[in-house]
């Protein structure tokens, strides 16, 4: 995990690039469509922000690429096909996902969490004994984190920041590489945001990330495309100077045009109701 | 030193169990009283596999008399069976009262006693595997799960009723010797006990190594946050079986050793009371601890027995009010309330970190 591959537009790994290619994706509720045919192409080392208004599917299309809930079309991982297969079997291809709500477990210590996180792949004889060292993925995640000097912790103590920061160490230790963030900046101070975002960008370069954000400063400064999701459907697609001279985009979504005022940010998204 | 400490204490305590239980025991009980002792200790050993299933896996086991009842009625039929052939009986003695002239063909297997102990340690197991995959793999669980493992209880306590082949609503009772062993012998009555108390230390260590092991993380884990976990690529099911069928295990040995101990297997020690009885000493001695069940099923058995010979019907009262008022007010029980005092009390000697070291043990229930 070096920095030296910073996420670009477009990916920067080449030909030899993990992808997640989504086509056609339909998730239906009740007669009530919350993702109409959407079509994505995420490359390695591309920071993707996914925005939208509420209510716009952005969630439910995360859900639908972790098997959360079902959906038809395809989602293709480096050409291995996700759609209809198990949530934890998905979790296995490398697929990992963030909660709105951070979703750590909080009576376990922050050293515990990373260790279950990194696990899936553990034999039962492993699983029956006792934690020994230290895995040094789980050091360099600690690290990473920035979470090293709280790592005998509970996770419940951890301030909403850090337990955000502990869910992306969980992704890292868990070799995802396909990481999909919902909201990870929400309820965070200022400071807090610029740090995710250094880690984002940090983390990104060998990775495809996927951001689920309402927060369009943040957007700015730490997106290197962009997609706009509206009525379940993809509006627009581009860099965010693209995205925000795109008068569609201005219409439904940013208000009157230049200006660009942002959404106001926790808003919580309430389309799976 | 810490280091050290934390290592030789398990050891130490360990030690001091078995003196209590093998030396302090025997020499200061009665008879009668250490075989009343043997019998809580069957409890106990019901209550660490429930401990582990609902304690650290969020599985509200109110059907373990079921586990119960097939490790109990099992060696309550080989005994049988060995008691009516050294009598040159072709079938046990209720049987010929009843009539019935030849060994039904399910009582077959237990003649062998080798079978008998197989039967015991992989039966209950093999049937709470079962169960839990197709309950686990459907999702189901919290209160849908507690009914269910009770109704089950339920199902098994009415079916043994209508089995005259199995003795009925009267059980399966007069046992003579246990693998040879004269069961009117003190001695013999002695060793039975021992047994209990070995068993139960071992089931102790098997669970302790659980708990502390990586699975029993995973296991506390599943239970605050099952959903989670599966996002982070493990199946939660899986690891949610593994409890059950260590408990379920546990409550069919108990259930073996109870029958020689007591003396009588019935279809009321198995049904929906009982069941729910094992969970109050659980529940009472602190769900999520190592020894809160232990102890508390010990000591909530040890209260009905000599409250029930003074006020024989205020003990059902004051159970079920002590059951609230945990349940209610103290859901860590006992060992909650012992751990929550050890941490108020340095804080008033010297300001110490406010961020307590997440507790290696985990003594901490939802």
């Amino acid at each position: 995990m070096t920095n030296a591959t910073a996420p670009v537009f477009g990916g920067n790994a080449g030909m030899s690039s993990q992808y997640l290619e989504v086509r056609d994706l339909r998730v239906t509720f009740d007669g009530f469509t919350a993702v109409d045919g959407v079509d994505l192409t995420l490359m390695q080392g591309d920071l993707r922000f996914l925005i939208g208004p509420n209510g716009a599917g952005k969630t439910t299309l995360v859900d639908a690429i972790t098997g959360l809930v079902p959906a038809t079309g395809s989602v293709a991982k480096s050409g291995v096909e996700l759609i209809g297969k198990k949530v934890h079997k998905i979790a296995r291809l490398g697929v990992g996902r963030t909660f709105q709500t951070a979703s750590v477990f909080e009576q376990l210590s922050v050293l515990q969490n990373l260790d279950i996180a990194a696990g899936a792949g553990r034999s039962a004889l492993t699983l029956l004994r006792r934690r020994g060292s230290v895995s040094p993925q789980i050091e360099e995640a600690l690290e990473i984190t920035g979470l090293g000097h709280l790592r005998d912790k509970p996770a419940g103590i951890l301030a909403h920041g850090q337990k955000q920061w502990l869910e992306i160490g969980m992704l890292l230790v868990q070799n995802a590489d396909v990481l999909l963030l919902d909201e990870p900046v929400a309820g965070m101070s200022h400071d807090e945001r610029e740090e995710t975002g250094n880690l984002l960008r940090r983390i990104g370069g060998e990775r495809t990330v996927v951001v689920v954000e309402h927060d369009m400063d943040f957007m700015r400064a730490f997106a290197t495309s962009v997609t706009v999701l509206h009525a379940g459907k993809v509006l627009a697609e581009g860099t965010v100077e693209e995205v925000q001279a795109d008068p569609k985009v201005q219409q439904v979504y940013l208000g009157t045009a230049s200006a660009a005022e942002p959404e106001p940010t926790a808003t919580k998204e309430t389309e799976n109701a | 030193m810490t280091g050290m400490l934390t290592r030789w204490r398990p050891l130490a305590g360990f030690g001091l169990a078995a003196l209590v239980l093998f030396g302090l025991a025997p020499a200061v009980l009665s008879d009668f009283r250490l075989n009343l002792l043997g019998k809580f200790l069957c409890f106990a050993i019901v209550a660490v596999g429930i401990g582990l299933a609902w304690g650290r896996g969020g599985m509200l086991t109110l059907g373990q008399g079921v586990f119960f009842g097939l490790g109990a009625y099992m060696m309550a039929m080989h005994l049988k069976i060995a008691d009516a052939e050294l009598k040159g009986n072709d079938v046990p003695d209720f049987m010929q009262i009843a009539g019935i002239s030849e060994l039904p063909g399910y009582w077959t297997p237990f003649t062998s006693p080798f079978v008998t102990i197989l039967a015991i340690l992989v039966v209950p197991a093999l049937v709470a595997f079962v169960l839990g995959l197709g309950v686990f793999k459907r999702r189901v669980k919290g209160a849908y799960f507690a009914i269910l493992s009770q109704a089950l209880a339920a199902a098994f306590a009415i079916l043994l009723v209508g089995q005259q082949t199995i003795g009925g609503s009267n059980g399966l009772n007069r046992f003579r010797t246990f693998f040879g062993f004269n069961l009117n012998d003190p001695a013999n009555k002695r060793m039975l006990f021992f047994i209990a108390a070995g068993v139960l230390l071992l089931v102790v260590a098997l669970t302790r190594q659980l708990m502390y092991s990586r699975y029993g993380e995973l296991l506390v884990a599943v239970r605050d946050q099952e959903e989670r976990v599966r996002f982070l690529g493990y199946d939660p099911a899986n690891i949610k079986v593994v409890s059950y069928v260590v408990a379920a295990f546990f409550a069919g040995i108990a259930g073996a050793l109870f029958v020689p101990i007591v003396g009588i297997i019935s279809p009321a020690d198995v049904g929906i009371v009982p069941s729910i009885a094992f969970l109050i000493g659980v529940a009472i001695g602190g769900r999520a601890t190592l020894l809160g069940p232990v102890l508390g099923a010990i000591g909530v058995a040890w209260a009905q027995s000599t409250l029930s010979e003074n006020f024989p019907s205020g003990w059902i009262y004051a159970q079920g009010l002590l059951f609230i008022v945990v349940v209610g007010f103290f859901p860590a029980g006992v060992a909650g309330l012992i751990e929550l005092i050890r941490r108020r009390k340095p804080r008033a000697d010297a300001p110490r970190d406010e961020t307590p070291d997440a507790l290696p043990e985990l003594e901490v229930a939802r």
